[in-house]
């Protein structure tokens, strides 16, 4: 090869800007809530194989309450909107109201798992428990999963309080902060699918 | 307070196991010896253990693929010694219990505790480097996948001496895996040790794809990315996408054994066939995932080692993008035999055969690199080599299977087995093995020997065609697999052709450890002084052997495909940078060791049902990563002052010797010149 | 400083609180709409079907438009790409799951 003035050998700079370590972190967040996609979409399609097999047993008519189930939409839905308020203060630079608008989307989250813990709990003591068919077997772990995931969400979001308080609305801070708010809004997408497939088709056919 | 364990579960009264059990501990106890002798452990726990280095992790994953590869060799030899003797009145030495927990492990531990490790061990080794990153995106994460692994494999070959492992073969198919037909804890072992593993694999999965597509050099577009790299992403896309699947179907045949649940069972509105059904739509994936690194391997073997670029670089990387893809829509080619209508059938029996289409112009673009071209008989290329010829049986059969009224036929004979090991031994093994030839003297900084290579080459090849062959003509004879002992004595000589065979891979697999032990002897006369032992024509062989921990003193820049070759005839490859910058490297900590451990603690008590050791484990993992990921600097500064001299070393180096081969031959072949890059 | 690298990714562009109150007025109403039509069963199955999955999918768009933040800017290709990517491997697990399996319980069972 003949060339006058030979390409550079080194790159130019090798100085790694926030925007690019924070971009490498979410990108790598976004893959794992895209993983999380293929589970969910394993159990999905395992309720839509065997959520007919009732074995005799009370099928999805008889069990679901669809005005509860809308409550519990409801109350993920405002978190959604109190976590995006929260992203709003934290880019302000507004701590205390970072702070209160978190707190006030766990307690939301803490309604809906309570919400469903008390479903759960009813339905097991009517002897509807996960044992009972391939039905409720299915039910119970794709909306136990779902609500898993939104219990490991509350967790982290009671961590992510006390950094706020200990460190305050750091660049690390804010960096988790976005990437918790990734995964609650995912959570939400993810309750679309349980309330439209398990609840609203249980009941619609 | 210890659930189900107690003294009764070890198996004392069977001699097979507790020799090989003993024998395991006496190999542990030797390394352990050994380590003690020289005083290494703080230096093994500081410098591997808690790294986070790429390069470190990548070694210590094939040192585990290679360690549990003499236990899945062991095993499958075993089965060959049964197989050849116990013909009609003759019962061999195998009771059938023993028979199937040996190749429930054999596949459980090629699949996922060789073939995974050793592809993954290869991914860290190279892939950072051959895109100039300093390290992986998630160096940690890194550490906490690897440890995941190497736990499980503990997990499984703690099963040989407590409990027993699962007699359900490496699918665990229901009703046999379900609690009433394996009330052990066989299966157990096999879930747990899978389900830990695939997170860690997931994890590498997101690693992978997040380093090849946000870190690479500047000036290195996608289309200028080394093939081996193109195939790395491919898996990693492949492992992200499928793994879950994994995860799911393992998970809900849990539920079924630990309680009582009705997905799988026989009753109460289970239905055993989603099981399947679940169960390969991550099978398929995960077994081209393994195949399709190994591929990138040849790609980077086969030029390098014939003095020629890649011949159709862009229809190689096209070829793998398409197989990948496609690994996602044939996974009921797995179980034709179920029962579906025609249709279904036939849609995912033309699914499969279109996959011959992409991976035969991927052999048509090794055989074309090579033609014309100056190949040097190296044994990574006899690997190569091998593999070309051995594998293109292999896919022959597989469209064969893939007809779905042939496969009614041949589903789960014989002939199956030697498809999938033709598939997976010269498909994924030999492209390991030339793998790591090809990288070895990058990871040490020796290369290794080259006649114990090439007779570990023959031991292996011969092997293979002795033990597999028969088993295709066994399979048109009627022979079903997984037999433990058969009446039919017209299968009784290939049988014994098998055994032999399995003889001849194990002369393959001690001509390694020989090769191991000669090329460590021998080091000084085969150091790589320059980095570059083979006039390779990626980034990887740009920097020292073995690398910095840093890697590069300075991140090169790319301009076009194979960029250290065209450095090499431009003259610059060796040339010193004027200016060096600070950097930021990750620290190294004991938070992955401390996590895999927890897991391994987790895994044993659910397999016990030891359930305050199970919670007790799982809070430590969660505040673990949570005291982790509550850390603000996982990172420290190194100099550029550190790194200037590094490079003066280093050049310094290089001028003792005369570069290998300073003329790297970077013009297109005639054919096609139409990609190279401006 | 802190408030300008956040900005990259999936933080999203909008400081302000317009998006998030669009957005979760379109959320409610498309919760809304199918939940009232299957409590009062104002309509036959197929319909109510069809408005199910038809108002969870605009509803699922919403939210990755609104909430997530996802756009089919430069910087997000990869981020559009993979999701793109993996929408289409759900609907082959999902949808080829049953069919495989639909297939199976109407021939065996």
């Amino acid at each position: 090869m003949t060339t006058d003035t030979l390409p550079a050998r080194y790159a130019p700079t090798e100085v790694v800007s926030h925007a690019e370590h924070e971009e490498k972190l979410m990108f790598g967040f976004w893959l794992y809530i895209l993983s999380d996609c293929i589970l969910f979409s394993g159990l999905f399609a395992t309720y839509a194989v065997i959520g007919h097999n009732t074995a005799g047993g009370p099928s999805g008519y008889d069990l679901f309450d669809l005005r509860y189930a809308l409550v519990e939409t409801m109350l993920l839905l405002f978190s959604s909107i109190s976590y995006g308020i929260a992203m709003i203060a934290m880019k302000g630079d507004k701590r205390s109201q970072t702070l209160f608008w978190l707190v006030v989307t766990a307690l939301l989250g803490l309604g809906f798992i309570l919400m469903e813990f008390h479903e759960f709990h009813d339905m097991i003591l009517a002897g509807n428990g996960p044992q009972r068919s391939g039905f409720l077997s299915a039910f119970f772990t794709l909306v136990g999963t779902h609500g898993a995931h939104v219990s490991f969400g509350l967790l982290w979001m009671v961590v992510m309080m006390f950094q706020v308080v200990r460190k305050g609305l750091t660049a690390p801070v804010q960096s988790r902060l976005l990437r918790l708010s990734l995964f609650w809004h995912f959570l939400d997408i993810v309750w679309i699918g349980v309330f439209s497939v398990v609840y609203l088709m249980g009941v619609a056919t | 307070m210890l659930g189900n364990l107690s003294l009764s579960s070890i198996p004392y009264h069977n001699p097979i196991i507790m020799g090989a059990v003993g024998f395991s501990i006496l190999v542990g106890l030797i390394i352990v010896g050994t380590i003690t002798y020289y005083g290494k452990w703080g230096y093994l726990y500081k410098e591997w253990f808690c790294s986070v280095d790429h390069k470190r992790i990548g070694v210590m994953y094939i040192v585990l693929a290679m360690i549990m590869l003499l236990r899945g060799f062991a095993d499958a030899i075993m089965m060959r010694a049964q197989q050849a003797i116990a013909v009609g009145s003759n019962p061999g030495y195998l009771p059938p219990e023993h028979f199937d927990q040996i190749f429930s492990a054999h596949g459980t531990i090629m699949i996922f505790f060789v073939a995974m490790p050793f592809m993954i061990g290869l991914l860290n080794i190279a892939v950072p480097l051959q895109i100039g990153a300093r390290d992986v995106a998630f160096p940690f994460l890194n550490s906490v996948s690897f440890w995941t692994a190497a736990i499980s494999a503990i997990l499984i070959m703690i099963s040989l001496g407590i409990g027993e492992f699962s007699q359900a073969g490496w699918t665990g198919y229901p009703p046999l895996s379900e609690l009433p037909n394996d009330p052990g804890t066989g299966v157990d072992y096999w879930i747990w040790a899978i389900q830990i593993s695939g997170i860690g694999s997931l994890m590498t999965g997101i690693n992978f794809m997040v380093t090849i597509l946000k870190l690479r050099a500047p000036g290195m577009t996608l289309m200028k990315m080394p093939v081996f790299t193109w195939t790395a992403l491919c898996a990693s896309a492949l492992i992200v996408l499928s793994f879950p699947m994994l995860t799911v179907t393992l998970a809900l045949l849990t539920m079924d054994r630990y309680l009582g649940m009705h997905f799988f069972t026989a009753g109460h509105g289970g239905n055993l066939m989603m099981y399947t059904n679940l169960f390969w739509t991550w099978g398929h994936p995960e077994v081209y995932l393994l195949m399709v690194p190994a591929f990138g391997v040849f790609s980077e073997v086969v030029p390098t080692f014939s003095g020629k670029r890649l011949y159709g670089y862009t229809s190689m990387v096209w070829a793998t993008i398409a197989i990948a893809l496609l690994s996602f829509v044939v996974w009921l080619h797995h179980f034709f035999t179920m029962g579906a209508s025609a249709n279904v059938n036939a849609f995912f029996g033309i699914t499969t055969m279109i996959i011959a289409v992409p991976t035969g112009i991927k052999l048509f673009n090794w055989i074309f690199t090579m033609f014309r071209g100056r190949v040097q008989f190296h044994s990574a290329m006899y690997w190569t080599l091998g593999f070309i010829i051995a594998f293109t049986v292999g896919g022959m059969t597989g469209v064969l299977l893939s007809i779905p009224g042939a496969d009614y036929q041949l589903h789960n004979t014989e002939l199956l087995v030697a498809h999938f090991h033709n598939m997976l031994i010269p498909g994924a093994v030999f492209g390991y093995f030339a793998g790591y030839t090809y990288w070895f003297p990058k990871a040490f900084g020796f290369k290794l020997n080259e006649r114990w290579g090439k007779r570990a080459f023959w031991g292996w090849m011969i092997g293979f065609l002795l033990a597999f062959m028969p088993l295709y003509a066994l399979g048109l004879m009627g022979m079903p697999r997984r037999m433990d002992h058969y009446a039919n004595p017209a299968w009784h000589p290939y049988l014994v052709v098998a055994f032999i065979g399995a003889v001849f891979i194990l002369g393959g697999v001690i001509a390694q450890i020989i090769q191991l032990v000669v090329s460590i002897r021998e080091r000084n006369e085969n150091r790589d002084l320059t980095g570059d032992p083979w006039n390779g024509r990626t980034l990887e062989w740009a920097t020292s052997s073995p690398p910095p921990y840093f890697n590069f003193a300075r991140l090169p820049a790319v301009h076009q495909l194979d960029e250290f070759c065209h450095m090499k005839s431009a003259g610059t490859a060796y040339q010193p940078a004027d200016k060096f910058f600070d950097i930021h490297m990750p620290k190294n900590t004991p938070a992955g060791f401390f996590i895999g451990m927890l897991c391994f603690a987790f895994g044993f008590a659910m397999i016990w049902h030891i359930w305050w050791l199970a919670l007790a484990s799982v809070f430590g993992v969660i505040t673990t990563v949570i005291i982790r990921g509550s850390e603000d600097e996982p990172e420290y500064v190194v100099p550029a002052s550190e790194l200037e001299s590094s490079q003066a070393r280093r050049l310094k180096q290089v001028a003792t010797v005369e570069p290998t081969a300073s003329s790297c031959n970077d013009d297109g072949d005639d054919s096609e010149g139409a990609y190279t890059a401006a | 400083m802190s408030t300008e690298h956040a900005e990259h990714g999936h933080g999203g562009h909008e400081v302000s609180l317009r998006p998030y109150i669009t957005g979760f007025v379109l959320a409610v109403v498309l919760t809304l709409i199918p939940f009232l039509m299957v409590m009062n069963n104002s309509a036959s199955t197929t319909t109510l079907v069809v408005v199910i999955f038809s108002t969870a999918i605009v509803q699922i768009l919403v939210h990755l438009r609104y909430f997530l933040h996802l756009r089919f800017t430069h910087e997000q290709r990869w981020d559009v790409f993979t999701f793109v990517f993996t929408a289409a491997i759900v609907l082959i697990l999902v949808f080829g799951s049953i069919w495989i399996m639909f297939s199976l319980n109407h021939l065996l069972m």
